[in-house]
């Protein structure tokens, strides 16, 4: 499917700030926003929601937490008791570092699995942009245009919020 | 975005903008490899070819290769392990522990930090590997039950649970250090000419675009990474620190271990981040983002981590004589005076009285100074472990098996060659991969905008410091620094 965007580019985060607030308020809708780097309460200002990785990343932690302890209380304690230095089958102190351990590695493999599954970013051989200076130092807004849109209008809101150049671009989205 | 603050030094020097970040960064990554980049490859890769020698001697004639002996079971492998694990850890602790603390000079010194720590475990991990002997049935430390019928491995040993300390911190510092890498892998591929680089880095970029929802998710990770890895990074060495305390080995079996050996690992860490940080700058041209202030805080973290190391060595032989345990004097007062006294002495100077230097000014900001410093420092640490290790082996219960430990050749040339692993490592990576976290390093740009005359600066380097400048910023933008603080 082909989109058709207007691209406002910015040179300034400040001023990018500034225009997705007045963009916003125009009513205009804003596709998605490019920068070269994570910028202080965009999204806030976008109206991101907060991300629910954390409370993902909590609930891989307890699974981890969970298996551990499961693990070294049937191996140790049921399936093969073993007597190591005295102590009783199931030395819980003795099982604190492997299941900390095992958490930390649930959490963080379950949560950055997530992230990447959840944005879609995986190995691809091209990756198309919007704007390559997107990556460099340029903030890109794009906005989704159709027949009913107004360009002359779009462009000179675009301008007047400190956009440096308004471009047009088709964008195939696989 | 950033309070400008009126008092602290600018992070980055030079006036750069957003652009100039991304140029000086993948500069090094774009231009053919230079002539003193092929020339410390083939030494790097001479030494990789000692330690591949080693494996092999070790590998088929089997651990009698090495010097250890009836009473001294482990002595360079478990040095050099602990050595390494230990220089890993600042890498950890700037990219995690920095950021929950909001010092945002890590930026441009954490990709660098971080890609040393990885470096460092998989040259750490080659060492309780070989000590196997078979390193092909390595697989038996993991929770398998064996061939001989249902007995599984015990959970209650702390080489065990090194395991999976250090497999955890392994994988998850990779992770990491390569979701950090992610954003700048597309800046060079969106800039990239070739046909092979464009393809390469657009898979290793994984298709990000840098999209306001990404980055939000990303700082997300980034967060909680940092939160997990902080008490992660803590147990690791905390759990190394067991192997030794928990046996009942006179000068091993010490309850001040776990403090101690984090510190020290920070010590050593922070060391070797300030050789490699110190070469990287000068090599790649990057003094305006590693500048005199990051080498100083570095020195900083050096000497109070050195510090705590001191105040634990004198903690140790207060204990074993306060303990009244004969065996546990004996252990420490042999440490000082027996035959292994100049090891000790040499870690006492290196580790203990030559970072004090750095409580003087002009030593925490000279290039040289610090340079050496650093270097006699990971050789104060490597001493440390061989100390602990050796002289508390070579004499303990039973005087009648009393021995010395010395190297062969093939010890010494599995640790060199672990030196070849590093920096043929270190090497690659600074050739293919951005050193420098271009993104952060954006992120912290403009605290090099110099607002007004309140700033102070007393030192001679920073010449742009009184210019008022808005590099970045369009001089009609409508700038409101406070905002988004």
């Amino acid at each position: 499917m082909t989109k058709r965007f207007a691209l406002g580019i910015f040179d300034d985060e400040d001023v990018l700030m500034h225009a997705i607030e007045n963009v916003r308020a125009a009513g205009v809708k804003i596709y998605e926003v490019f920068t070269p780097f994570p910028i202080h309460g965009i999204d806030d200002a976008l109206g991101i929601e907060r991300s629910r990785l954390p409370i993902a990343a909590f609930f891989y932690g307890m699974c981890g937490l969970a298996f551990a302890l499961w693990m070294q209380i049937y191996m140790l304690g049921f399936d093969w008791p073993m007597i190591i230095g005295g102590k009783p089958h199931i030395a819980l102190p003795a099982f604190i570092p492997v299941s900390f351990e095992l958490t930390v590695f649930f959490t963080c493999h379950g949560m950055v699995i997530t992230f990447y599954a959840i944005s879609k970013l995986y190995p691809r051989w091209r990756t198309p942009v919007l704007d390559v200076r997107s990556t460099d130092d340029k903030f890109v807004m794009a906005i989704e245009i159709n027949e009913s849109t107004d360009l002359n209008n779009l462009s000179k809101l675009l301008r007047e919020n400190g956009a440096s150049e308004v471009n047009e671009k088709e964008m195939t989205k696989n | 975005m950033q309070h400008v603050s009126p008092v602290r030094e600018p992070l980055v020097t030079g006036g750069k903008s957003y652009h100039d970040v991304t140029q000086d960064v993948c500069r090094q990554v774009e231009a053919a490899p230079n002539v003193r980049w092929m020339a410390a490859l083939s030494v790097a890769l001479f030494f990789l070819g000692v330690f591949l020698y080693s494996v092999y001697r070790t590998l088929w004639y089997g651990i009698g290769e090495w010097g250890l002996n009836k009473t001294v079971g482990w002595a360079w492998d478990i040095t050099n392990f602990v050595w390494w694990v230990g220089i890993g850890h600042a890498g950890t602790l700037i990219s995690a522990v920095l950021l929950l603390f909001r010092q945002k000079w890590r930026s441009s010194i954490n990709r660098a930090a971080e890609a040393m720590t990885i470096f460092a475990v998989i040259c750490a991990a080659m060492f309780p590997v070989l000590h196997m002997g078979r390193p092909w049935l390595a697989y038996w430390v993991f929770p398998l039950q064996n061939t001989f019928g249902s007995l599984w491995v015990n959970f209650n040993s702390p080489l065990l649970w090194d395991v999976f300390a250090i497999s955890t911190y392994f994988t998850v510092s990779l992770v990491f250090w390569y979701t950090g890498l992610v954003p700048d892998f597309a800046t060079i591929r969106d800039r990239a000419k070739g046909p092979i680089a464009k393809v390469a880095y657009s898979l290793l970029s994984m298709g990000w675009t840098g999209s306001a929802k990404h980055w939000s998710r990303y700082e997300t990770v980034s967060l909680i990474l940092a939160g997990v890895s902080t008490p992660l990074v803590l147990s690791v060495h905390t759990i190394v620190s067991m192997d030794f305390a928990t046996s009942v080995v006179p000068g091993w079996h010490t309850t001040i271990f776990p403090p101690y050996f984090v510190a020290g690992a920070i010590f050593s860490g922070f060391a070797m981040v300030l050789t490699l940080m110190l070469i990287t700058r000068v090599v790649f041209k990057l003094e305006d983002y590693i500048t005199m202030e990051h080498i100083a805080l570095m020195n900083k973290i050096m000497m109070i981590t050195g510090s705590i190391v001191g105040v634990a060595y004198i903690t140790e032989f207060f204990i074993a004589w306060y303990s009244q345990v004969e065996f546990e004097q004996y252990a420490f007062i042999n440490r000082a005076t027996g035959p292994y006294w100049w090891a000790y002495w040499s870690m006492m100077t290196c580790n203990v009285i030559t970072p004090q230097l750095v409580w003087i000014r002009k030593v925490r900001y000279s290039i040289p100074l610090t340079f050496v410093l650093s270097i006699i420092v990971n050789i104060g640490m490597w001493f440390e472990r061989f100390v602990i290790i050796v002289t508390s082996l070579h004499r303990d219960y039973l005087p009648s098996s009393w021995v010395m430990f010395s190297p062969t050749i093939i010890d010494i040339g599995i640790y060199v060659g672990t030196m070849g692993l590093f920096f043929t490592l270190f090497l690659l990576f600074a050739k293919f991969f951005p050193v420098v976290n271009m993104a952060e390093v954006k992120t912290v740009l403009k605290y090099t905008v110099d607002n007004g005359p309140t700033y102070t600066g007393h030192d001679p380097h920073h010449d742009l410091i009184h210019k008022p400048t808005t590099h970045g910023v369009p001089a009609n933008a409508p700038v409101n620094y406070n905002k988004h603080d």
